[in-house]
């Protein structure tokens, strides 16, 4: 068996770092438009005209459409049907996302969490965010990146809560945490939940639910109709688009489940503004990289 | 009803008066740069700014620019939040006659008074959408404070900048106030319907 050059997944993780920050996914555009169809406020009707204003000059220029570039997430699924090097893997990332920032160049959003100094990297201990998942059935690299922005990261919260709390609790929670959130993580945009698992794992959950492409439900039925009654309960708030009123407070409600002990019963809510970033990658054993979300 | 204006700034009072909560602006002219530091360099450390700011718009930013000689060119400039400097608001206003603050997620009460009692406005700009802000900056005329610098004070000249929403006006009108009095009042409701009561 050949051994990849790494060099390659270097690259995917500088392009996919840019592609994020310019180029907005297609699900995401398209849930803006619908959004935009159906408000029928006329300063919120603004303010999306303003956004996608904003994205044809982020396609036409190659520019970034947030200044915010966040914190960078990679998240990477390794197939079982070639050898691959994780470590190598993890290293190629971490200088991927190193030199996104100082050969686009774009600002650093990552900083020492004690000193506040900004080596103008975006990498540094812990940074970037590196998940691994493998499967059984793939010889592929799927590498899907999150540049996540501090607007919408800085309204996360969690709650334990017990058993006897029941959904009614979970519910209300997720429902507060959005309104409290106010305009502050720019709405419309994708809330993430987690429920269940431990207290890390419910949090990791809720941001594996802000990266599912808008429209596409949960397979459980169940938890499908969960996330249509908490965007419709969202919306029936009337906080609108930057949080100045109107129809549209949410594009989407995401839930992903796992199951909890028998005390537990934790919930925990993960915000993703309207310029819902991500890109993926898929690495062949030959090195061929395609590029998408 | 909601009213478009287009604006010149600098501003006078009685153009900032006609403004109500809702409408929207867009203005040509001279905008200022400031965020945290610059105003805790201003305020706290006592440097009046060497420039009036006279009927001026601010906005709360921290861009992204590249010196190009004695010049200073755009990469990125976005909107950051506003509620971390409210208390710099009153004296912007007050003490330096500054007629509009633009940011996004709003200020509170004493930002508020000021706007009444002297003239200003907050005006909400569209938060996460920096490329058309970017593009409606047409040059940094100059940059005073450098040393602060992503923090500085920065004179843009700008075309067309908008479309800014007024959220906080020189009558006493509060949107985002008047929006979560709003969910206030329908929440019992909401609560029932989704059955967490």
């Amino acid at each position: 068996m050949e051994e990849l050059d790494y060099n390659i997944v270097e690259e995917a993780a500088k392009q996919l770092y840019i592609k994020a920050l310019c180029d907005l996914p297609p699900d995401v555009r398209e849930a803006l438009k619908k959004a935009y169809a159906r408000e029928t406020n006329p300063a919120a009707r603004s303010v999306f005209e303003a956004m996608f204003k904003a994205i044809d000059i982020a396609d036409s220029k190659k520019t970034l459409l947030c200044q915010d570039t966040g914190l960078p997430i990679y998240k990477v699924r390794i197939g079982s049907q070639y050898a691959w090097n994780g470590a190598k893997i993890k290293k190629a990332l971490y200088e991927g996302a190193k030199r996104a920032t100082q050969e686009f160049p774009f600002r650093s959003s990552s900083t020492h969490t004690i000193t506040r100094l900004n080596p103008q990297t975006s990498v540094g201990p812990g940074l970037p965010v590196t998940y691994f998942d493998f499967t059984e059935d793939s010889d592929e690299l799927d590498i899907l990146m999150v540049p996540k922005g501090s607007g919408s990261e800085n309204m996360s919260k969690m709650q334990m809560f017990y058993p006897q709390h029941g959904i009614k609790a979970v519910k209300k929670f997720i429902l507060d945490t959005v309104i409290e959130s106010g305009a502050n993580p720019c709405p419309p945009g994708i809330i993430g939940v987690g429920l269940g698992g431990t207290a890390d794992l419910v949090m990791k959950l809720a941001k594996d639910a802000i990266t599912r492409p808008v429209g596409q439900r949960h397979p459980d039925p169940m938890i499908a109709a969960m996330e249509v009654e908490l965007e419709e309960a969202i919306n029936a708030t009337g906080r609108g688009p930057m949080g100045l009123g109107g129809d549209v407070s949410c594009l989407a409600v995401h839930i992903e489940y796992a199951y909890t002990h028998i005390t537990q019963n934790p919930v925990a809510v993960n915000t993703q503004c309207w310029p819902a970033r991500r890109a993926r990658a898929i690495i062949t054993p030959a090195g061929n990289v395609t590029y998408g979300f | 009803m909601s009213k478009v204006h287009h604006l010149t700034s600098p501003f006078s009072e009685s153009v900032i008066r006609s403004l109500h909560a809702g409408d929207i602006v867009y203005f040509d002219g001279p905008l200022f740069g400031i965020r945290d530091l610059t105003q805790i360099h201003i305020f706290d450390k006592g440097n009046r700014p060497p420039v009036s700011l006279e009927g001026m718009p601010c906005i709360h930013t921290a861009p992204s620019l590249r010196r190009v000689g004695d010049k200073w060119e755009k990469i990125c400039v976005g909107t950051t939040t506003s509620t971390r400097m409210d208390r710099f608001t009153p004296g912007l206003i007050g003490e330096y006659g500054v007629r509009a603050i633009i940011g996004k997620g709003g200020l509170y009460q004493g930002s508020l008074e000021a706007m009444k009692k002297y003239g200003a406005v907050y005006l909400a700009i569209v938060g996460g959408a920096a490329a058309l802000e970017t593009e409606q900056i047409e040059e940094v005329e100059a940059v005073y404070f450098e040393e602060l610098h992503p923090e500085a004070l920065y004179r843009f000249r700008v075309k067309n900048f908008g479309p800014l929403t007024v959220a906080m006006d020189s009558h006493g009108v509060h949107l985002y106030e008047q929006v979560g009095e709003k969910i206030k009042e329908k929440l019992p409701e909401i609560y029932a319907k989704l059955g967490v009561l």
